[in-house]
C-alpha cells in the first residue's frame, strides 16, 4: 500500500545553513504521528517545507510524495489544492491565525468556497454544521462573531473547524494546545481525537511535550538537530526508548507520582546549526558517547519490525530486543 | 516545624476594568482571601491556570503591590513602609524571577554587569569583593566566569535564566519568588534549571515560593503545594500526597488533564466550559458551573477552606477526605 505521505531525504537550508538534515518519514492514511523534540529541531521546518511554505530564500531539497505525487516544488496551482484540501495546518498561536477584523463567517466561508463546490445558502450552512462540531455553543448567532470575542480555546476550536472546511486527508497540529491552560488543553486534544476519528484522517501532532504525544499518537519519531534519531510506537517508546538522546527526555520529565528523585538532566545545549558537531549530533551530550561518534552521523536503521533508531549502538538494540523475544 | 518565614493572611486584591470606553467599571477579584504561610527553608508550590490570581498572590508576598486587605509578614514583621530604609533593607532579603529571561535582562550590558547591578544599589562589600562575587555566583549557577562578559544575546535560554537566578542571588537573599521560571525552556533545560534550584535552596537554605502551571515541575520542588482557582485557594496539602490523591474536583481534573507517557487517556476527566473570567465571578462555590459533581448547595454557599485530616485542607461542600483515609 502506498503511504499517504512519503518523506524522503528532505533536507533545508537557510543561507547555506542546514537546519534539516536528511528526513525520511512515511505516514499511513488514518494514522496519528507525533513528533517530539526542543526548539530548533526541524519538528515545524518539516512540514512547512513539505507544503512549500517556507519563505523563497530556503534551500529545500528532497522528496515528499503525497500519494505518490511528488508535491516538493510542485506549481503554485497543484499546491493550492493540497494546502487546506488534502493537508490541513493549524498552528499553536490560533489569535494570530485569524483575521480580527472579519466575522468568523467570512472567514469559515471563504475556506468552504475555496475548497468546496458549495454556493450560496449551502455555504453558511455547511460553516454552521462545521462550528457546531467543534463544539463551539450557538453557533448559529456566534458565526457574525469577531476572533476577539472567543476565549483562546475557542479560537483554536475555529482553527480546527476551518482546518476541516477543505476534508482533508491529513492534519498538521503544530503545537496546538501550547498556549492554552490544562483542562482547556485537554478539551482540545479530546477534540482533535474525535474528529480524527469521524473524518477518517491522518495527523501528524508536533508537540513539545511528551506526555500529550504519547496519549494521542500511535507511532512517534523523536527529532534532534535537524534529523530523526528515533522513531517507534508510542507506548513501546515511553516504555523502552532506545537512543539516549529519547531515554534523556523522558528521564528530564518529572514524574507526577510515586517517590520523587532528582531529574536526570541531559547535560549541555542543542548544538548551533551553524558548528554543528561532526559525526553523530548528539554526541557532545551523550553520556553513552564513544570515540566512533564523533566519525560519522549514524542513519535511522531498524532495531525491530516497526521501529528504527539512529545511533551506532542500533544493532546492540537489536540484540537485546530479540533476547527478550526469544525468551 | 520552623517559624513561617511568610505569613499572608485573608489578602484581597481587586482591580476595577471597563468594558468598552464607556462601560461601567466593574471590580475583578484577582486575589480573594488568600492566606499562606512558608515556613524558613522550605518551597511552597502554587499552582492554577490563567487569571487563577498566582502571580498576583506572588506580586503582594514581594511587596510589588499593596493588598487592598489583609495583612503580610516577612519574618515575623509586617511589611516595611515603600521607600524607606527598613523597606530597602527587607526587599534586598527577597527576590523574584520570571518566565522571560531575556525580557529581565539588559541586552545592551554584560550579563557580569547585571549580576554585580545589585551588590552596587544596596552597597554590598568593596569594589573588588563585588568583582569576586560576580565569579561566585556564575560557578554557583554552573556557568564560567567568562560568561559574564557575554550579552543577554549571545546566551541560550538556560544560560540566561541561570544568569537572572544569579543575579537574584546576589543580595544574599532568604526567599525567592519563582514565577514560571521553567516554562518557557525545553524539557531537557528544564530539567538542568529545576535541579540546580534545588541545589542552590539545600546549599542556601533559601525559601521559595515556586508558582507553575505545570504540575509535574510545581510537585518535583515543593514540599507544600497549594491550588488556586479564581482567587481562592481550593486545596493545599503535602507535595507527595496532593497529586496522588487530590480531593478537589478542579485538583483531580487538573492531574486528570495532566499527561503521561505510558498512560492512554482512557477515563480522563475533560472539564467542559471555558477557563474562568475573573470578572464574572460565579456565585457560590466559582468551580460550580464546571465541577462534574455539583450539587444545589454549591450554587449559593462558598465552601470554606478546610482540614479534612493530615496536612490536608480543601475548600469543597463534597470533601469528605476519603481518599486521604483510604490511603493510610
Amino acid at each position: 500500500m502506498t503511504p499517504l505521505v512519503n518523506i524522503a531525504g528532505l533536507g533545508v537550508a537557510f543561507g547555506g545553513v542546514p537546519v534539516l538534515r536528511g528526513v525520511d518519514l512515511a505516514l499511513g492514511k488514518g494514522e496519528a504521528l507525533g513528533l517530539v523534540g526542543e526548539s530548533g529541531s526541524g519538528k515545524s521546518v518539516t512540514w512547512l517545507a513539505a507544503l512549500g511554505l517556507l519563505p523563497r530564500h530556503a534551500q529545500v531539497s528532497g522528496s515528499v510524495r503525497l500519494e505518490g505525487r511528488e508535491i516538493l516544488g510542485a506549481p503554485a496551482t497543484e499546491l493550492d489544492h493540497v494546502r487546506g484540501g488534502r493537508i490541513a495546518m493549524i498552528f499553536q498561536d490560533p489569535a494570530s491565525a485569524l483575521n480580527p477584523v472579519l466575522t468568523i463567517r467570512r472567514q469559515l466561508c471563504e475556506a468552504l468556497a475555496l475548497h468546496r463546490d458549495l454556493q450560496g445558502n449551502a455555504v453558511k450552512a455547511e460553516a454552521r454544521r462545521l462550528l457546531d462540531l467543534v463544539g463551539i455553543p450557538d453557533a448559529g448567532r456566534r458565526l457574525e462573531a469577531y476572533p476577539h470575542e472567543f476565549s483562546g480555546g475557542q479560537v483554536q476550536r475555529i482553527m480546527i473547524a476551518m482546518a476541516l472546511a477543505g476534508n482533508p486527508d491529513l492534519l498538521i497540529a503544530d503545537e496546538p494546545t501550547t498556549a492554552l491552560d490544562a483542562t482547556i488543553q485537554a478539551q482540545i486534544l479530546d477534540l482533535l481525537s474525535t474528529v480524527r476519528r469521524e473524518f477518517g484522517m491522518a495527523m501528524v501532532l508536533i508537540s513539545h511535550d511528551l506526555g500529550v504525544v504519547a496519549e494521542n499518537c500511535d507511532r512517534v519519531a523523536v527529532m534532534y538537530a535537524g534529523r530523526i534519531v528515533e522513531e517507534a510506537p508510542s507506548n513501546q517508546l515511553f516504555a523502552d526508548p532506545a537512543h539516549p538522546y529519547a531515554q534523556g527526555l523522558i528521564g528530564a520529565l518529572p514524574p507526577l507520582d510515586g517517590p520523587r528523585r532528582r531529574l536526570t538532566a541531559i547535560p549541555g545545549t542543542v548544538p548551533d546549526p551553524a558548528k554543528m558537531p561532526g559525526g553523530c549530533a548528539f554526541a557532545p551530550r551523550c553520556a553513552l558517547a564513544s570515540e566512533p561518534c564523533g566519525h560519522a552521523a549514524p542513519s535511522l536503521a531498524p532495531i525491530a519490525n516497526d521501529r528504527r533508531v539512529a545511533c551506532i549502538r542500533a544493532e546492540a538494540f537489536r540484540r537485546a530486543l530479540l533476547g527478550i523475544a526469544a525468551e | 516545624m520552623s517559624p513561617p518565614l511568610f505569613d499572608v493572611s485573608t489578602i484581597s486584591r481587586s482591580y476595577a476594568m471597563r468594558s468598552g470606553m464607556f462601560g461601567r467599571a466593574t471590580a475583578v477579584h484577582a486575589v480573594d482571601g488568600v492566606s499562606l504561610a512558608i515556613a524558613k527553608g522550605q518551597t511552597l508550590g502554587l499552582v492554577g491556570e490563567s487569571g487563577s490570581g498566582k502571580s498576583t498572590t506572588g506580586r503582594i508576598v514581594l511587596g510589588l503591590e499593596p493588598p487592598d486587605r489583609g495583612e503580610v509578614r516577612f519574618d515575623g514583621k509586617p511589611m516595611a513602609v515603600p521607600e524607606t530604609a527598613a523597606w530597602r533593607a527587607q526587599r534586598a532579603r527577597m527576590q523574584i524571577i520570571f518566565q522571560d529571561p531575556l525580557g529581565a535582562l539588559d541586552r545592551r550590558l554584560p550579563v557580569g554587569a547585571q549580576i554585580r547591578e545589585p551588590l552596587d544599589i544596596h552597597g554590598i562589600g568593596t569594589p573588588a569583593d563585588r568583582e569576586e562575587r560576580v565569579r561566585d555566583l556564575l560557578r554557583a549557577v554552573e556557568l564560567t566566569p567568562a560568561h559574564g562578559a557575554r550579552y543577554a544575546g549571545a546566551l541560550s535560554g538556560g544560560q540566561r535564566q541561570r544568569i537572572v537566578l544569579a543575579r537574584a542571588l546576589a543580595t544574599k537573599p532568604d526567599f525567592l519568588v519563582c514565577d514560571e521560571p521553567v516554562s518557557a525552556l525545553d524539557v531537557s533545560i528544564q530539567a538542568q534549571v529545576v535541579n540546580l534550584l534545588c541545589d542552590l535552596q539545600a546549599q542556601l537554605s533559601l525559601t521559595l515560593l515556586f508558582i507553575s502551571h505545570d504540575l509535574r515541575v510545581v510537585r518535583q520542588i515543593s514540599t507544600t503545594v497549594a491550588v488556586m482557582y479564581l482567587g481562592r485557594i481550593v486545596e493545599i496539602g503535602s507535595a507527595d500526597d496532593l497529586f496522588a490523591r487530590p480531593e478537589h474536583p478542579y485538583t483531580q481534573a487538573l492531574v486528570s488533564a495532566s499527561p503521561a507517557p505510558g498512560r492512554r487517556s482512557a477515563g480522563r476527566i475533560v472539564l467542559s466550559g471555558d477557563p474562568p473570567n475573573p470578572a464574572a465571578r460565579p456565585q457560590g462555590c466559582a468551580f460550580h458551573p464546571r465541577c462534574p459533581r455539583a450539587i444545589a448547595r454549591c450554587a449559593s454557599e462558598v465552601p470554606a477552606l478546610s482540614a479534612i485530616g493530615g496536612e490536608r485542607q480543601v475548600a469543597c461542600h463534597l470533601a469528605t477526605g476519603a481518599q486521604t483515609r483510604n490511603a493510610a
